[in-house]
């Protein structure tokens, strides 16, 4: 093992983290919309809605992330519609496709996981504001939202983690993230360890730093029962 | 659907073939996962602190770090350690190992991972009187692991073993970055070839739609089988 080497690549790798970082957050944030929309498709009684939000998670969490990748990366620049409208100057761009293709496919576990949270939901809340006159919409926001978004707080962590770990695919497709900033280091030093287990390293902090993050918010918000 | 015919002119039986492989390297890696979980359960359940310390690292690394470093790390450095090992021994040159094993041995680590938390779990939820009357009856430790705890271990663990075998089947889409040419590997071919990615990434994604569906048909099927008598 060659620390210096280690020490000397770190700041070329942190570069990286800062990429990773970015196509977490933003495809956390667009995930949480489009999670948060299919999780009331989801329990909407209409089965057509119902099916078809189904469909939707089924999709993206019975295949596997690199194929989404590939397909919103390689896939929709085939097609001519596309490449003719302006959409294409997101398509075109690497680092766009990462963020769709990252986005739908968390959206499609938070979806699962706000909507078990929705379902865990006790009736006599909702019965007791029903009794007690409160709109339905008032309901949903004021009542049915914090006690789901409370109680989905560690499989969302959870989730949050392994998306992490998902933006390492992103390197895949020529974007110079962590992984890719690792990847570059064994090609031109081929010091497959050293530029590995660093950024293995700069990971797992940042995985340690999310765990605790969670920690903290569930302490404070968790929901007691 | 010309694409996707059979013999020399379609991509049917190339498709075919790489199914299988991703099936092959799967089980393999489960089995794979199976062994680092038996070993590494018990150390995460022991009772001495050292032990203890050897299998939180493991679970805690590996569920840490993304799956293509541990794939990178056992490609790329596994055959720098092999020609090391093979230097000592008076063999230089290039020794490549086979993506198979590499790419089956990377995933069965992450999956032991993931099982050694399913196995701890489910030892965890068995009755703790179930052991003390064991031992009040005189049964030795082996034995009572084998014939009482490993049985209703491996009934409790079927329904989150089942989510296990679901993300070893998506993470082995990632060896294709080693060139096992397995469904992945097939389709980049396939689409580099005919200029057609969207048509067989598509293609792609229903192999493995139908692959997680009917595993999870099959794995239902067995947890009635074993929940038969309760």
């Amino acid at each position: 093992m060659d620390i210096k080497l280690m020490i000397s690549i770190f700041p070329d790798l942190l570069s990286g983290a800062v990429i990773t970082l970015q196509l977490l957050v933003s495809s956390m944030f667009f995930g949480l919309i489009i999670g948060l929309i299919f999780a009331i498709l989801r329990i909407n009684k209409n089965p057509i809605i119902n099916k078809f939000a189904y469909g939707y998670s089924y999709f993206f969490r019975g295949t596997p992330l690199l194929v989404q990748l590939y397909l919103i990366y390689y896939g929709l620049a085939n097609i001519e519609l596309l490449r003719n409208s302006f959409f294409w100057v997101i398509i075109k761009e690497p680092y766009w496709c990462a963020i769709i293709a990252f986005s739908l496919n968390t959206g499609a576990y938070t979806s699962e996981i706000l909507r078990s949270a929705f379902q865990t939901i006790k009736k006599g809340y909702i019965e007791a504001a029903q009794s007690l006159g409160v709109t339905k919409k008032i309901t949903f926001y004021r009542i049915q939202l914090p006690i789901a978004v409370k109680q989905s707080l560690p499989a969302y962590g959870n989730e949050i983690i392994l998306m992490l770990k998902g933006t390492s695919l992103a390197s895949v497709i020529t974007i110079m993230d962590l992984m890719g900033e690792a990847r570059k280091v064994n090609v031109l030093t081929f010091k497959p360890f050293e530029a590995f287990i660093t950024a293995g390293i700069i990971y797992l902090f940042i995985t340690f730093i999310i765990h605790n993050i969670i920690k903290y918010l569930e302490r404070k918000y968790g929901f007691q029962t | 659907m010309e694409l996707l015919s059979f013999g020399d002119t379609g991509w049917g039986d190339e498709l075919f073939l790489a199914t299988l492989m991703t099936i092959a390297v799967s089980i393999a890696a489960m089995a794979i996962g199976f062994l680092f979980a038996l070993i590494f359960t018990p150390l995460k359940l022991s009772k001495k602190k050292s032990l203890n310390i050897i299998g939180n690292c493991y679970t805690t690394i590996i569920r840490g770090v993304p799956e293509l470093l541990v794939i990178y790390l056992l490609f790329f450095g596994g055959t720098g350690a092999a020609m090391y090992v093979a230097s000592i021994f008076g063999h230089d040159g290039y020794i490549e190992i086979n993506a198979f094993i590499t790419g089956a041995l990377a995933i069965g680590i992450i999956s032991g991972a993931y099982s050694t938390e399913v196995f701890r779990g489910a030892i965890l939820s068995i009755d703790k009187g179930q052991f003390e009357a064991s031992k009040v009856l005189g049964i030795k430790k082996n034995i009572q692991f084998y014939k009482i705890i490993l049985p209703q271990m491996l009934r409790l663990s079927i329904p989150n073993l089942s989510n296990v075998w679901q993300i070893t089947l998506k993470d082995t889409s990632l060896i294709s970055v080693t060139g096992l040419v397995e469904i992945m590997r097939q389709s980049y071919i396939a689409a580099g070839s005919t200029r057609d990615p969207l048509f067989f990434y598509s293609v792609a994604a229903v192999l493995y739609l139908m692959l997680t569906f009917l595993s999870m048909k099959l794995i239902n099927k067995l947890e009635i089988k074993y929940n038969k008598g309760y």
